[in-house]
């Protein structure tokens, strides 16, 4: 069978790589939001206390003896070196000429009179500064004068704290997608669980298994293993249908080959001439040949069968084996063989009686047709605490060391086994009804001397 | 000793090409001398030499070019002759805040000056190294050592009570001219009305104006002032040869502390050298047993949290304040009223 599937990219790979990928998009922007967040915040400080300078300073304008007074407030300026560490600067003006401060600072433009400060950014002193100028209207000798108050403060203050919230924001963004990385690996481990769960238990699957599956898969899978279901159902029909044909045609044959063979037997004893006779009994072991092999046939068919509806029922397998070696002697005896049994404790087991008998037979047969005359078969039956074993040793060819694997395929015969009558389906009925009922068949050579063990197991359940 | 000393009279200095005045100046030469650290200081030069000589005992090959300048002098040095210095030392605080926030002052970083309190320094740019308080110094003719006034209302009545014996024996800074004494008025009035009154009721008994500490204590242990508002204490108390006729009072109501500073000028040509001078000038305060050996108090935190009347003089743009032309222009005329009564 050919096993090589072709493989796209992973449906996991895919999907960590996609969210991975969102996650890293979704940090990006976080970062550059909450940073784009701090830095308005930290900027809407700075300009609020400055605001608050400015109008303080304005407030503190007076008209004193027909002359214009700034009596700037301690605390105008105290307030904005509560916050930061940084440079002041101020300018005041009467209708734009310089009243005090320092004479050369900048102001912001667009300013229009009674309404709220101007903010700017502007440089001086070679430092990046950020200055607010507010007006205010006063009268002086009847005449309208326009004061206004400039206050700037350099920004290192702020940008420090824009460098802090910068960091905790890149800590925090990392965070965010490590853990993102975590639930990624987590959801795509458990997305791609269920279909790992069906690969699995299909996997499993016995050669012989062809129920459907049954466990709940998610319903996005529903329509694949649907289309598998029908696949089995096909599968297993077509498997029954050519094993009811071959069951059919065996039996079809059978019934004509034994009258076949009747016949040649009568013809045989007629017949005078020597090569007649022996045509005729070359006929009859042909005969026999076709004959056992088609009920074999049979036998593997109803055993296939009953496998897939097996008859648990509880029983002396001790019984059953005594009964089969008293059947079977006068059998062994005619090759005289001495067939080795003694009767133990009872072994009460579990499991289709029918089945395991046939597959025992089978086993016996097997031991009786390869050893040679004159020789004994040892049966023992021993009882273990998972299971119940029956051994049969034999002193016949034994097995071809490389087939072992092969022997219990169906019309696989021992390289060895040429001159013997077989039709290469006994071990397989043997091994399946073991495998049915969750047992095995264990082929080997003995370690001293000639012949075969098998090993016949069937756990207790 | 280890090292000549030139104490060189003004006169004797060609004025190289400066205008500012120059009150003494002395090199304290290094026998193998290989720099040269210029520092422009408002200390008194007596009490300044013993923390000079302890710098080169560890420096031994750094000279130091000291000159003793007034406040206002300092700054005329550095803005407008534009004079070279390394360290630029003065106890008018609000002048060094504003020499740094107008860009004329190095920033510098050490692990001293990591350990100063918040309090203590401005940016990397101005470090306090001593906290002085604003005392009251007696005449210990005229007063008692135990009844001798607390607060500035208890002096306020006192003087209100004994007009003659005050009549010209009252002394204080003249703020026109004193950095320092500007300084120590405008934080008074900043906290307490009190001060008004007060300059007031001098003004009433004719306050005679000084220029410094030095001479006001000079003049109340000679009797020739009852006593003396806003002098330096480590001043009077250095002075140990009149001990015996002052009596030292820092004032209950509140002590108002003036945190000496140093800077490095921003055209200063060994700033590293001035680094380390700063970080000799702060390790008297930071380290606990060199204190002794030092000519002012040093930076004591625990002392300010026991102490809710010690008012430290805060370091920041605030004090610029009363360095604006119209603030001090308005206060100069409201201290001109109180104390000279000019109508």
């Amino acid at each position: 069978m050919n096993d090589h599937v072709t493989a796209t990219r992973s449906i996991r790979r895919r999907l960590i790589v996609r969210l991975l990928a969102s996650a890293a998009i979704l940090a990006v922007i976080l970062f550059l939001v909450v940073q784009s967040f701090g830095r308005q915040l930290g900027q809407e400080s700075q300009d609020n206390i400055l605001a608050a300078s400015v109008t303080s300073v304005l407030d503190a304008v007076t008209v004193q003896d027909g002359a214009l007074n700034v009596d700037i407030p301690y605390s105008a300026f105290s307030m904005l070196g509560n916050i930061s560490d940084d440079r002041v600067f101020y300018r005041i003006e009467q209708n734009q000429a310089y009243l005090t401060g320092y004479e050369d600072l900048p102001f912001a433009e667009g300013l229009t009179t009674e309404s709220q400060p101007a903010f700017a950014t502007e440089q001086y002193l070679g430092e990046d500064i950020r200055l607010v100028t507010a007006s205010r209207k006063l009268s002086l000798n009847n005449q309208p004068v326009v004061v206004r108050a400039t206050i700037a403060q350099t920004r290192n203050g702020q940008k420090q704290t824009l460098r802090q919230i910068s960091q905790t924001v890149l800590f925090l963004g990392i965070g965010f997608f490590a853990i993102a990385m975590v639930l990624t690996f987590y959801a795509a481990q458990s997305t791609i669980g269920p279909l790992r769960r069906l690969a699995a238990s299909v996997s499993r699957r016995g050669p012989q298994d062809l129920r459907p599956v049954e466990s709940p898969v998610p319903s996005e899978m529903v329509p694949l293993v649907r289309s598998l279901n029908q696949f089995i159902g096909r599968l297993k029909k077509s498997l029954s249908q050519s094993e009811e044909f071959i069951a059919e045609a065996a039996h079809r044959v059978r019934t004509p080959l034994a009258t076949v063979r009747m016949q040649a037997e009568v013809t045989l004893r007629r017949v005078e001439r020597d090569e007649n006779r022996e045509a005729l009994r070359e006929m009859i072991r042909a005969i026999d040949e076709s004959s056992r092999a088609a009920g074999q046939l049979l036998d593997h068919a109803m055993v296939t069968f009953r496998t897939d509806h097996l008859v648990v029922e509880s029983f002396d397998f001790q019984v059953l084996v005594d009964e089969l070696v008293t059947r079977l002697r006068p059998i062994a005896e005619l090759k005289e063989i001495d067939l080795g049994w003694q009767m133990g404790k009872p072994a009460l087991i579990k499991g289709d009686a029918i089945l395991i008998q046939n597959a025992v037979r089978k086993l016996i047969d097997n031991a009786i047709k390869y050893s040679p005359t004159e020789s004994s078969i040892k049966l023992t039956l021993s009882q273990g605490r998972s299971g119940i074993s029956l051994q049969l040793i034999d002193q016949g060819i034994g097995f071809p060391e490389k087939d072992f694997e092969l022997l219990t395929d169906r019309f696989v015969r021992g390289s060895n086994a040429q001159d013997t009558i077989g039709s290469g389906l006994g071990l397989t009925i043997a091994d399946d009804v073991a495998n049915a009922h969750g047992g095995s068949l264990e082929l080997k050579n003995n370690t001293e001397g000639v012949g075969a063990c098998v090993t016949f197991y069937l756990p207790l359940r | 000793m280890r090292y000549l000393l030139f104490a060189l009279a003004l006169g004797m200095f060609p004025t190289l090409g400066f205008s500012f005045e120059v009150d003494n100046r002395r090199i304290f030469s290094a026998q193998t001398e290989s720099q040269v650290l210029k520092v422009i200081s408002t200390a008194d030069l007596d009490l300044f030499a013993g923390v000079i000589e302890a710098f080169q005992s560890q420096n031994p090959s750094v000279s130091v070019d000291y000159f003793e300048v007034s406040s206002t002098e300092l700054v005329k040095a550095l803005v407008e002759d534009d004079a070279q210095f390394d360290l630029a030392v003065s106890s008018a605080m609000d002048l060094q805040t504003k020499l740094a926030n107008d860009g004329m002052a190095l920033p510098f970083r050490s692990e001293f000056t990591a350990q100063l309190p918040e309090w203590a320094h401005w940016q990397d740019l101005v470090f306090a190294f001593t906290q002085e308080p604003a005392a009251l110094v007696f005449s210990a003719r005229d007063f008692d050592r135990q009844s001798v006034p607390r607060t500035r209302q208890d002096l306020i009545a006192f003087m209100r009570s004994h007009p003659m014996q005050f009549k010209n024996r009252v002394g204080t800074y003249d703020i026109r001219s004193s950095g320092l004494g500007y300084l120590f008025a405008t934080q008074d009035a900043r906290t307490s009305e009190t001060y008004w009154r007060l300059a007031e009721v001098m003004g009433n008994m004719n306050a005679q104006l000084y220029c410094c500490s030095g001479k006001m204590i000079e003049d109340v242990g000679s009797g020739k002032l009852a006593f003396a508002y806003n002098v330096l204490g480590s001043y009077a108390a250095a002075q140990t040869n009149n001990q015996d006729d002052i009596i030292i009072v820092e004032p209950s109501d509140f002590t108002t502390l003036m945190l000496r500073s140093a800077l490095i000028p921003k055209n200063a040509k060994q700033p590293q050298l001035a680094g380390l001078f700063i970080d000799h000038l702060l390790s008297f305060s930071l380290e606990a047993s060199k204190a002794g050996d030092f000519p002012f108090p040093t930076l004591q935190r625990d002392v300010l949290e026991q102490e809710t009347a010690l008012r430290p003089i805060r370091l920041g743009p605030g004090l610029m304040v009363y360095l604006d032309r119209l603030k001090r222009k308005n206060f100069l005329k409201a201290w001109e009223n109180a104390i000279l009564q000019k109508q």
